[in-house]
């Protein structure tokens, strides 16, 4: 098979799974269904696999040629090199877990086939957006993974309780991801303008090969506006807020999209253009602090948030702020690192979390949770393994990663490295205080629920393993080179090897006893997360108090800063009061009274005219009489 | 000299005469003056050495269809009283549309050339029973033929449309 | 009985063009004016006897029979007319009980 081929089938297969789910979803089998989806995906990821292992230099599967001027083109076309075939693995694989794990949970649903109909279209657009080999098809992807996201937020719109916050939710996502895409959008206009192109390829070429270097404010509007595309879709300053009002969705929806794929568009956009990036400082530099603070505003809020979704919510926010800094700073593969690992660990915790609630009849306060470690083990120990993987617990994925970043910010900025190893503090602590609140002392809640308290069948555990397995292990492929030459850093190799722009940047070496310092103090700030958390959850068995106690610090931090209440006043409701007024002025008062006032004119001068035909034959004779009279008199002034 | 006099004369009575028509209140009295015009008007038509034209005039309009007039008249039993009056600004407009007309068309008639005939062409004869009826059935048969058809019609439409509808017995 | 024509004696053609017009005019009059309907068909013949005698007159000036064939046919049509114009006069009475012209004013607007 030729990788055109593999290609092809790789992105048509969740299609097909998306067409039939769609049409013929409705008369079938619940299983036949959610196995059609699985499947796909897993064929998909399978495909993934041999494109992988074949891969060896950057290829182009040209389409069709949407656009054909003299002087701009726009392809529907592939491009096949290491940054997208690894993101396609990602995709694909974690997604395929996810998908068997929806079979389990949706499986009470009625909109069984609706959802998987979703999820694989989803993963379709996904796929576009990462295959695509010029910034069109990224845009197409873009938009079409905004849709799915919207429709999977709001999936359950007609439940009676929620059904309401559930649409208002989605509606907010999207929304905010329009104000991204707009920027998105000025970005390639701007790109288009500056360059003639859209593609990678043609866009390295100038740049690198031939060196084309445009005004420093072209490249930093170009860049401004492409991260700002980013902060939409990968939730930064300002735009983070739609992230955990989106957790109102199915969890399977929050482990694929908020987590493991979707949020990682806007990072993969900017190691896309990485070549444009590096001619850009300024941006790189607003990057670097927006991402930081992005990090520590969302670990702070994590601190004291009960649902136990929202507390991973801005988890996923605060880690797509370390990446956004380490993405400042050039470290574009320490980036993708991170976003692999946070893949397995996030999903994992996602999933985890849907497997606890599905335990506790729907229930996601963690107040009326605890001692659960009995009753469910193996989402115990699988949770208790994503929770060392995210705070950096030593040789686990997310400790490799997390230092590549710490690594690169050591190099650049002291600063920032004390910043970022600050963010990873919180992180530990607030994760820690989920897990032992979770799993750890007396169950809280009601007697009803502790009796449905039971462990998730096999289709909801097995991705959990397999995830966990991940988590543990997933740390090699990048480890520092303290570990040996030949094994060391594979993942950067492998993507520099193939991808635009990557082997241009310069990579950051530190000496073996930096990596040894950095290593440790990351360890031991972990541990000490971890020690003082057991003490006050466990030892102290402090338990989080209801919200009408809570003062100070914890106040701010448990009511998200009140950014919500923030942006409604500065944005919503001028708008919506700009829009009433307008409604008033403009339509009530000026357009209906023209508009209809001119109909009106209408029928009552046909009133008028109607009153003209009186009936009486005689005076339509005389009517008849003034007219021959004006026809002779005008025939005979024009003689 | 004389002729000249008659002609005028004979026109100024048929103008007075259908002046009264227009103008009389009493449906009879319309009738009468109305075939007084037609009397008139056969009076021009033989001076106008058109014989045959007046002879049928007369027995046409004058002897058939007035007959027809009076004959629905009779039927209908109007009277002075019954006879609906219309409204003064009904009169006052059909004089200015009548008077417009009057002069718009005569303004028109004035501007005119009229052929100057030779006098040779002129045939005194042209009036007699023989010469039209050499016309009628040479040159203008067809429509001699179609107005049968006419006739047929309106003689069926009259029939129909007059005929009382039968009685339902109970 | 031939006689000379009226117009070898000095009458011109346009006195029996205005004559006729005059009668058109009256006969027009009455329509407008009157609201008895047999008033009304009455004067309809009026108007076309003054068409007739414009037609004779010119037939008589120009010595030709033509016109002369035309009044015929204008008179089929005048007796035609009137017949079915009585008629329904006649139905329109037995519906009405009157003769008034302003009673048949349903189509008004």
């Amino acid at each position: 098979m030729t990788i055109e081929t593999i290609i092809l089938s790789i992105l048509a297969l969740p299609l097909l799974g998306a067409l039939i789910n769609g049409i013929f979803g409705k008369n079938l089998p619940k299983k036949i269904v959610g196995t059609i989806a699985t499947v796909v995906m897993f064929a998909s990821f399978g495909l993934a696999i041999t494109a992988f292992s074949s891969l060896h230099e950057m290829k182009i599967v040209h389409l069709y040629q949407f656009i054909n001027f003299e002087s701009f083109h726009l392809n529907f076309s592939l491009q096949v090199d290491a940054l997208s075939i690894w993101m396609t693995l990602i995709v694909t694989g974690v997604g395929s877990l996810i998908h068997l794990f929806s079979m389990g949970y949706m499986s009470h649903d009625k909109g069984y086939y609706k959802f998987f109909t979703y999820l694989n279209i989803f993963i379709f657009s996904m796929l576009i957006l990462i295959l695509g080999s010029n910034y069109f098809m990224l845009f197409f992807g873009w938009e079409g993974v905004g849709i799915c996201s919207y429709l999977l937020i709001g999936f359950h719109f007609s439940d009676e309780k929620k059904g309401l916050l559930n649409s208002v939710a989605a509606r907010k996502a999207f929304i905010m991801n329009r104000i991204g895409d707009l920027g998105l959008l000025i970005g390639l206009f701007l790109i288009l303008a500056q360059f003639g192109t859209l593609e990678y390829r043609e866009l390295a070429q100038m740049i690198l090969v031939e060196g084309i270097n445009p005004t420093t404010w072209m490249m930093f509007g170009i860049t401004f506006c492409l991260f700002i595309g980013a902060t939409g879709k990968s939730a930064q300053i300002p735009l983070f807020t739609w992230l955990p009002d989106a957790m109102a969705g199915p969890t399977p929806v929050s482990a694929l999209i908020h987590a493991a794929t979707m949020v990682t568009a806007g990072i993969f956009l900017v190691v896309r253009s990485n070549f444009l990036f590096e001619l850009a400082p300024m941006t790189q530099d607003i990057m670097l602090y927006v991402g930081l603070a992005t990090s520590l505003v969302a670990a702070f809020i994590a601190m004291r948030q009960n649902d136990i979704k929202k507390v991973l919510a801005y988890s996923t926010v605060s880690q797509l702020g370390f990446i956004f800094v380490s993405l400042g700073m050039g470290g574009y593969t320490a980036a993708i690192f991170h976003v692999t690992t946070h893949a397995f660990f996030k999903a994992l915790l996602f999933l985890g979390s849907g497997s606890v609630i599905h335990a506790m009849s729907d229930e996601q306060d963690i107040r009326q949770m605890g001692g659960l470690k009995k009753y469910i083990p193996i989402t115990h120990i699988t949770f208790l393994i994503g929770t060392l993987a995210i705070a950096g617990f030593p040789f686990l994925s997310g400790f490799f990663s997390k230092d590549e970043i710490l690594a690169h910010a050591l190099h650049h900025n002291i600063i920032i490295y004390i910043s970022l190893a600050f963010s990873a503090l919180l992180t530990a602590i607030y994760m820690f205080r989920l897990y032992f609140v979770v799993f750890y002392g007396k169950f809280r809640g009601s007697d009803e629920v502790k009796h449905h308290l039971h462990e998730s069948p096999l289709n909801m555990t097995l991705p959990l393993m397999v995830l966990a397995v991940l988590s543990v292990i997933g740390g090699v492929l990048n480890i520092p080179s303290l570990f040996g030459e030949g094994i060391s850093h594979w993942m950067s190799h492998f993507l520099e090897h193939t991808t635009l722009g990557l082997s241009a940047v310069d990579p950051v070496h530190l000496s073996n006893g930096q990596t040894i310092m950095l290593m440790t103090s990351a360890s031991i700030l972990t541990i000490i997360a971890l020690v003082v958390s057991y003490f006050i959850y466990v030892k102290k068995e402090s338990v989080p108090v209801s919200d009408d106690k809570i003062t100070g610090w914890v106040k701010l931090s448990a009511n998200k800063l009140y950014l919500d209440e923030i942006y409604n006043f500065l944005f919503v409701k001028p708008i919506e009061l700009i829009s009433t007024f307008g409604h008033r002025f403009f339509e009530v008062a000026f357009l209906n009274k023209s508009i209809y006032g001119f109909a009106n004119l209408v029928g009552k001068s046909g009133e008028i005219v109607r009153k003209w035909q009186s009936g009486i034959v005689s005076s339509y004779i005389l009517w008849m009489v003034f007219g021959i009279v004006g026809l002779v008199l005008y025939i005979i002034i024009k003689k | 000299m004389s002729i000249e006099i008659l002609v005028y004369i004979l026109g100024g009575l048929t103008v007075g005469s259908a002046l009264m028509v227009v103008l009389s209140k009493h449906p009879i009295r319309s009738v009468m003056y109305l075939i007084l015009t037609f009397f008139l008007i056969s009076a021009n038509y033989i001076m106008l050495n058109a014989q045959f034209v007046a002879i049928v005039n007369m027995m046409v309009y004058a002897g058939a269809i007035m007959v027809l007039f009076l004959f629905v008249l009779m039927l209908l039993n109007l009277s002075k009283e019954n006879e609906p009056k219309s409204s003064l600004l009904v009169k006052i407009a059909s004089a200015l549309a009548g008077g417009s007309l009057l002069l718009v068309l005569v303004a028109a008639i004035k501007d005119t050339v009229v052929l100057q005939v030779a006098e040779k062409v002129t045939d005194n004869a042209s009036g007699l029973v023989q010469n039209l009826g050499h016309l009628l059935f040479t040159k203008y048969v067809l429509p001699f033929e179609v107005s049968s058809i006419l006739f047929i019609a309106a003689i069926v439409g009259a029939v129909l449309l007059a005929k009382r509808e039968s009685q339902i017995i109970e | 009985m031939i006689l000379a024509t009226v117009f070898e004696s000095g009458v011109s053609i346009q006195f029996y063009l205005i004559f006729a017009t005059v009668l058109f005019v009256i006969g027009a009059l009455g329509v407008m004016t009157r609201r008895n309907s047999i008033i009304l068909l009455m004067c309809i013949e009026l108007m076309l006897n003054a068409a007739n005698l414009l037609l004779v007159a010119f037939s008589s000036y120009f010595g030709k029979a033509d016109g002369q064939i035309f009044v015929f046919f204008i008179m089929v049509v005048a007796a035609a007319e009137a017949t079915v114009g009585l008629s329904i006069l006649v139905m329109a009475y037995r519906n009405a009980r009157t003769v008034d012209v302003g009673i048949f004013n349903k189509l008004k607007g």
